[in-house]
């Protein structure tokens, strides 16, 4: 694998590549391209870091567990709440930042604060010409010139690979409680949790394991603040309900999807509208199922080749095949936007050199 | 502001290309009266104004759909306008374009609060988005200043702000999916009622496009439910720069307010003399303010101000009620008011890293007093997003250039400390000779491609964004004279 160490080089062997590169992080997502492989971790460490404008600058292909450990002394997080997939994916090798924002990873916590994408504020990337180009800044606001900041997050490194990221993070809360509801089924829990996220009682988190039994609503932020909405939720739902009190674990184990981890099968993640969850799953021939972002998010255990997208049919929604092989990994596109994709494509790699075949 | 030369060959057209419009639309939906047309002359910056050819007032998406394939067809350059609120010129027509305004496309399509979305034409405006759902408890979070007129439309294109962003985001967070019709007047339909539409971030492409990419006619908002309630808490110190220490210690403390506000001691002095708000005389004026229930705001307010006693304030007002709220937030929201009753003004918008604060204001003080123009500061402290209003005499020859040339200064400035031109207004053509400060040949060139994949000929709101030396070969396209 190729290490670049600074920017210059990257560019550099972009521009002289005579074959397509396949771009790696951390290695950890397990996505297989065709293509000489390119990896990023040469180009490693934070650069800037100011806690009072709540933004840090990373080069991209800076650990993540480095940058929140930095963040973390500061009493501070990546609020979009990464998932890591090694333990699903069965890899190993460490997560970078610029992995997470090419691919926009995003945990629960993405119904209440937003996407990967929506914290990047700015980028450095090197496009298939092998030129080095900047966009965005490290403010919170920009509006100067196009958003190809958003644009880079979640292609895939298609359109380019990143150099740089600059993100705004967030205030740790001062604590954690998790609300658990018992013995809903899937229509009841997603009903339920659509109650709690239709309230002013913000919640952090809201999801659904059936094979558990359990319903989820976090709850962060001042503990007297927590406490309250705990109460008032628990009266707005009713049923049975128990308060479980600082247990991040539980969290983290959802966010990695532990519960897939080891078992066999290809795993799917379906983007969807929250109440037509319980029906795509009920209809999507998967073994197991878990429901995220309040039934927003559907990750289904099929059968390996299930070809998962058939049986689910037309919605308002996509779905990726995360892990198993024999399908596209993303959701084919209707026509007139796979032609603005394959438009932008050629603008930012005309030579077809950089992850090729990814993204259709 | 330069802008291109009318083309001739397409003011040549314009008979045919009103008929063919006159096929398509109602027969008042199509404006091409001189006398008429001047309605259309400018938007909100006003020193900038030039009637279009044409104007059309679309109801439909297939209407608008008909309207750009027609003008794909003749060459004839289309400027979109939601409500003509943009204070960048993003809607300032040329001579030879067709105005194409959304203002009659406002309905309420579709609100699921199961869900929590909502889907409107996008000519509906961003205070009567929220108007159609807070009965039921919920509203739509980005709050530009001119919520009550600015149309959604403007609001994807511009990626608008407002005060709360802090929390909310501004509409790039909060939009879910577009029905967007393409310059050859082709209808595609990107993401929808679910989260982080699939494929290539196209909707964080479009908005804050400013109308080069498309038309977007229809828009799936996520919509929130209220909070229980929301205070502020009024308070004055001695000096910029220990306010600024002061936002920067709240911020790390762990409250995330919804909404910091920051005036300075010419603003406080204009905004008294308007509104009576009863603001102390100091250096720098901080609003900050929460949300929740009330004893979570008083939990909150508590803490805020223990931090600001440590920046020995003059004044800490904390807000027990609506009335009390309403009076603290009286002044900030009549700022721009009240400026505008001293002389005429420009408001610029370039944001900053907050450590930067007063570093900023300091050079700003120092640029006033060189140019010999009044400058008031008013803005969105939390997000570093300033907003210097520059006073200067409309009726004085040079005045408006003297305040244009400061204005630039305080903007590379910006740009100098490692902030941007624009936090939440878009270039437009107020600041796209500026793009060269920001942004070097090669990323204006990768933005420009994108617009190549969406709109080759250049025919949508050509002259605005990018720098018209360095769009110059790419607005050419030649139609044959008649």
């Amino acid at each position: 694998m190729h290490l670049p160490q600074t920017e210059a080089e990257l560019a550099e062997h972009i521009r002289a590549t005579k074959e397509p590169l396949a771009i790696c992080g951390g290695g950890t997502r397990g996505v297989t391209v065709d293509g000489a492989r390119l990896g990023t971790s040469g180009l490693s460490g934070i650069t800037l870091y100011e806690p009072g404008a709540m933004t840090v600058v990373a080069q991209a292909g800076t650990p993540v567990a480095e940058i929140e450990h930095a963040l973390a002394a500061e009493n501070q997080r990546l609020a979009f709440e990464p998932m890591d997939h090694r333990a699903l994916m069965g890899t190993d090798g460490a997560p970078t930042i610029g992995g997470v924002m090419a691919a926009n990873v995003s945990g629960p916590r993405r119904i209440s604060v937003g996407a990967a994408r929506d914290f990047l504020l700015g980028v450095r990337y090197v496009d298939g010409m092998g030129q080095a180009i900047k966009n965005g800044g490290r403010v919170m606001k920009n509006v100067t010139g196009y958003d190809l900041v958003k644009l880079m997050a979640g292609a895939h490194g298609t359109l380019g690979v990143l150099s740089e990221v600059s993100l705004k993070v967030l205030p740790c809360p001062e604590t954690q409680a998790t609300l658990v509801l018992h013995g809903l089924d899937d229509t009841a829990a997603i009903a339920a949790l659509a109650r709690a996220l239709g309230s002013p009682f913000e919640v952090s988190a809201a999801a659904h394991d059936p094979a558990a039994g359990e319903t989820l609503l976090r709850l962060e932020g001042f503990a007297q603040s927590v406490k309250y909405r705990a109460e008032q939720l628990t009266a707005l739902l009713g049923g049975e309900i128990t308060l479980e009190e600082n247990k991040p674990e539980r969290w983290v184990a959802w966010r990695d999807v532990d519960a897939f981890a080891g078992a066999q099968g290809d795993v799917w993640r379906v983007s969807c509208k929250p109440s037509d969850g319980p029906g795509l799953a009920a209809t999507s021939g998967a073994t197991a199922v878990l429901y995220d972002w309040a039934g927003g998010l559907i990750w289904l255990r099929t059968p390996a080749g299930h070809d998962l997208r058939a049986a689910l049919g037309t919605y308002d929604g996509h779905a990726t095949l995360v892990r198993g092989e024999g399908h596209p990994r993303f959701q084919p596109e209707a026509a007139g936007v796979a032609r603005i994709t394959a438009g932008l494509r050629a603008q930012f790699d005309p030579r077809g050199v950089l992850n090729a075949g990814l993204m259709g | 502001m330069e802008m291109p030369a009318p083309n001739p060959a397409v003011l040549a057209r314009k008979a045919r290309v009103v008929s063919r419009l006159s096929a398509v639309l109602a027969s008042d939906a199509v404006i091409h009266d001189e006398r008429e047309t001047r309605a259309y002359e400018c938007d909100a910056l006003t020193a900038y104004r030039c009637p279009p050819m044409v104007a059309v007032l679309p109801s439909t998406t297939e209407e608008v759909s008909a309207v750009l394939r027609i003008c794909f067809e003749e060459g004839v350059p289309v400027v979109p306008r939601g409500s003509g609120t943009s204070l960048a010129g993003g809607a300032l027509p040329t001579a030879d374009c067709v105005i194409l305004g959304v203002a009659r496309m406002n309905d309420v399509i579709e609100t699921d609060y199961d869900n929590r979305f909502i889907r409107v034409q996008t000519g509906r405006t961003n205070l009567s988005v929220t108007g159609a759902v807070e009965e039921d408890g919920f509203f739509y979070a980005p709050d530009p200043s001119s919520q009550l007129a600015c149309a959604i439309a403007g609001n994807i294109a511009m990626n608008s702000g407002g005060a709360h962003c802090l929390k909310y985001g501004v509409t790039t967070n909060n939009l879910m999916g577009v029905k967007m019709v393409m310059m050859d007047g082709e209808i595609v339909e990107i993401g929808g009622a679910h989260l982080d539409a699939g494929g290539l971030d196209l909707l964080g492409l479009i908005c804050g496009s400013e109308g080069q990419l498309g038309v977007v006619t229809e828009a799936t908002l996520r919509i929130l439910h209220k909070p229980e309630g929301a205070r502020p808490v009024l308070m004055g110190f001695d000096d910029n720069e220990v306010a600024g220490a002061c936002v920067s210690d709240i911020i790390k403390a762990g409250v995330l307010p919804v909404a910091i506000e920051f005036m300075d001691r010419p603003c406080i002095e204009a905004t008294e003399a308007f509104a009576h708000a009863g603001y102390p005389m100091c250096e720098a004026l901080l609003i900050v303010e929460v949300e929740g229930s009330d004893a979570e705001i008083d939990h909150q307010l508590d803490l805020i101000m223990e931090i600001a006693r440590r920046h020995n304030p003059v004044e800490l007002r904390q807000s027990k009620s609506a009335e009390e709220s309403a009076a603290i937030w009286l002044g900030r929201k009549s700022a721009f008011g009240a400026m505008g009753q001293i002389n005429d003004y420009m408001c610029l918008d370039g944001t900053i890293p907050v450590s930067s604060l007063p570093h900023v204001l300091r050079r700003i003080g120092e640029l006033s007093k060189e140019y010999g123009l009044k400058v008031g500061n008013v803005f969105h402290a939390g997000d570093g997003n300033m907003h210097p209003l520059i006073l200067f005499d409309a009726n004085k020859p040079g005045d408006l250039e003297l305040c244009e040339a400061m204005g630039a200064d305080i903007l590379r400035l910006c740009v100098e400390v490692g902030g941007c031109l624009t936090g939440e207004h878009g270039v437009g053509i107020e600041k796209r000779d500026l793009m060269h400060v920001q942004y070097a040949p090669l990323d204006l060139e990768a933005q420009m491609a994108v617009k190549d994949v969406f709109d080759p000929h250049w025919l949508l709101n050509p002259a605005k964004v990018f720098p018209l030396d360095a769009s110059d070969a790419r607005r050419q396209f030649p139609i044959a004279a008649e």
